[in-house]
């Protein structure tokens, strides 16, 4: 029989499950509901009967075939790429550097650059973007999608070069020393025993970089105004919409689409984005 | 981040071997190779952050052309605004409600998720992050066709149940709260991983001895678990504050500021006069009155790590 004491753990049990399929459905419903948009037909999307919240009469891929034949979703996608793969190693390498000077290199002001970028950390995008967009126009940048190599580092080396400092100080000093005594110059005991070591701090950092630049609206909405320059959220959400009759399917098809690279990223290394994600506010 | 005085006091020595004598040549070029490594992320902050900032106080005192210098009629103009009144309402407003709702919401699942078998946290805690992960910008595409008055799931649903459909997007009250949702249903899943992670980190020990001394669920939860986490309860929120006050992507994408202007924050509000119209001085001006909400959250996020980590 079961006791009083186990009854009180089950009905405390059923009261979570209860709130976590709440949560589940908050959550999920909005990536359902596009995704099974993108799958019906323009009829199905504009009739009033039966219930939405399924496919009823028959899934079509007509919206993601208009998507690549008769939109500028490719060129979008190639320049999202074109931007977030140099955006990424420019990062990296950024804060591979600084993370090593300022966790080991003890010199002066090093306290002080540390401070600074955690505060930089804290500047949103929505705070410079106008007078980054007077600098980016007096570079000569506007409307190229090479003004977002340059301002999307800003948003993204601070987070990881302080991420990397986390990583990096927990390898011990006498590793270090004992490769300066062996004569290693610091390019090579970066190269041969902090990256290494910091392997998963690096996946962390590189994910946190790519969703970062692929994700980003302010930029590339305020920078660039022509299709053939333009990224892929940005350019979903002005060019996909056009007239006043909204193409539903397509507009869904085109952000579902938009979306994948940063889940699917996500679901393979869930892991690493969750330590990334954590070590920001526990280990301080 | 402190200066390894160890390895320089042990080098000291005047008499050095070779091998000691390289090293001590080594440390001695320290500081240089410091600067030199810093260069590459002490030129992007001065020129990408640090610049830009000091340039937009400087262009929030020009004239609309940018031809004369004005002090600080800008933001002297702005105060005369009603519009300008409510936008700071609604960013307030917005930030206060988000932010508490992410965080009671984020607590909750966090200690529901902590309290089911380990087995299945794993999956509850992957599949509570998508929202987390889907570019903002278009998520919140997906959110504006669930608000579709006619078409779409929102009103069908309320119908079910026998409500009476909203105007979700087209009535000023409605269209604050539709964002606000947006904005909880986003950053929901970042509180529940803090706090799941700062759960986690309890230890075990002090429940047990709760247990003995036959503590209810509800002490435990009062007397443990937020005195544990207050210092990551109040870090997050004042982080979630600086993050939810410049929100940009969903106002954009929801309601551009509409209808009436009345869900326009700092941020679109900036974007519209200063990119959309063109005004790019009276834009800076917009922006900056964010700065002083950031500096003093900085400032105390700055302090409770310094604190928690001592």
């Amino acid at each position: 029989m079961t006791s009083p004491r186990r009854t009180r753990r089950n009905v405390t049990l059923l009261v979570c499950y209860g709130l976590i399929v709440l949560f589940m459905l908050f959550f999920l419903f909005p990536p359902y509901w596009m995704a099974i948009t993108s799958f019906k037909t323009n009829q199905e999307i504009e009739s009033l009967e039966g219930i939405p919240l399924i496919v009823q009469h028959g899934g079509t891929l007509k919206h993601y075939q208009d998507l690549f034949a008769k939109t500028d979703f490719l060129l979008y996608f190639r320049n999202s790429v074109f931007v977030t793969i140099p955006v990424v190693l420019l990062s990296m390498v950024i804060s591979v550097l600084a993370a090593y000077a300022l966790s080991r290199l003890g010199f002066a002001g090093a306290g002080l650059i540390g401070t600074a970028v955690f505060l930089v950390y804290l500047v949103p995008d929505s705070l410079l973007f106008i007078p980054l967009f007077k600098i980016i126009g007096a570079l000569g940048l506007l409307n190229s999608k090479w003004s977002l190599l340059l301002v999307y580092p800003t948003a993204i080396v601070p987070f990881c070069t302080w991420l990397l400092i986390g990583y990096f100080a927990s390898i011990p000093r006498e590793l270090d020393e004992a490769a300066l005594v062996d004569g290693a110059s610091h390019a090579q005991m970066l190269v041969r025993i902090f990256l290494p070591v910091a392997v998963p701090g690096l996946i962390a950092a590189t994910i946190f970089a790519f969703t970062v630049s692929w994700s980003g609206f302010l930029y590339p909405l305020a920078f660039i105004y022509s299709s053939h320059e333009q990224v892929l959220t940005a350019g979903t959400v002005t060019s996909l919409i056009k007239g006043d009759v909204y193409h539903w399917g397509g507009l869904m098809a085109g952000a579902l689409l938009a979306c994948l690279p940063p889940v699917l990223l996500y679901v393979f290394l869930m892991d690493y984005y969750i330590s990334g994600l954590t070590a920001g506010s526990t280990k301080g | 981040m402190s200066p390894s005085g160890t390895a320089v006091d042990v080098a000291a020595p005047a008499r050095l071997r070779p091998a000691r004598a390289r090293l001590w040549l080594r440390l001695q070029s320290r500081p240089a190779m410091g600067i030199f490594m810093c260069l590459p992320l002490i030129l992007l902050i001065g020129g990408l952050v640090a610049y830009p900032f000091f340039y937009a106080i400087y262009l929030s005192m020009l004239n609309k052309r940018e031809t004369a210098f004005i002090g600080l009629d800008n933001f002297r103009f702005l105060m005369t605004r009603d519009v300008f009144w409510q936008v700071a309402q609604t960013s307030f407003v917005f930030t206060f409600l988000a932010v508490l709702w992410k965080a009671i919401l984020g607590f909750t699942l966090a200690l529901v998720i902590h309290t089911v078998p380990t087995r299945g946290q794993r999956v509850w805690r992957g599949l509570s992050l998508i929202p987390w992960v889907m570019p903002l910008a278009l998520s919140s595409l997906g959110w504006w066709w669930i608000y579709e008055p006619t078409h779409s799931a929102l009103n069908w649903m309320l119908m079910l149940f026998g409500i009476s459909p909203k105007p979700w997007l087209s009535d000023p009250f409605w269209a604050k709260f539709s964002v606000i949702l947006v904005n909880i249903w986003y950053g929901t899943p970042f509180f529940m991983i803090t706090y799941l992670a700062g759960l986690k980190s309890i230890p075990q020990e002090l429940f047990e001895s709760s247990d003995i001394d036959g503590a209810s669920g509800f002490q435990r939860l009062r007397h443990i678990t937020l005195p544990m986490l207050k210092n990551i309860i109040a870090i997050t929120m004042l982080f979630s504050t600086i993050v939810t006050l410049a929100t940009f992507d969903i106002v954009r994408v929801l309601t551009r500021g509409g209808p009436r202007q009345s869900t326009h924050m700092f941020g679109t509000y900036a974007f519209e006069l200063g990119i959309a119209s063109g005004d790019v001085p009276l834009g800076a001006a917009v922006s900056l009155f964010m700065f002083p909400i950031l500096a003093v959250s900085a400032f105390f996020i700055l302090r409770g790590i310094r604190r928690s980590t001592m």
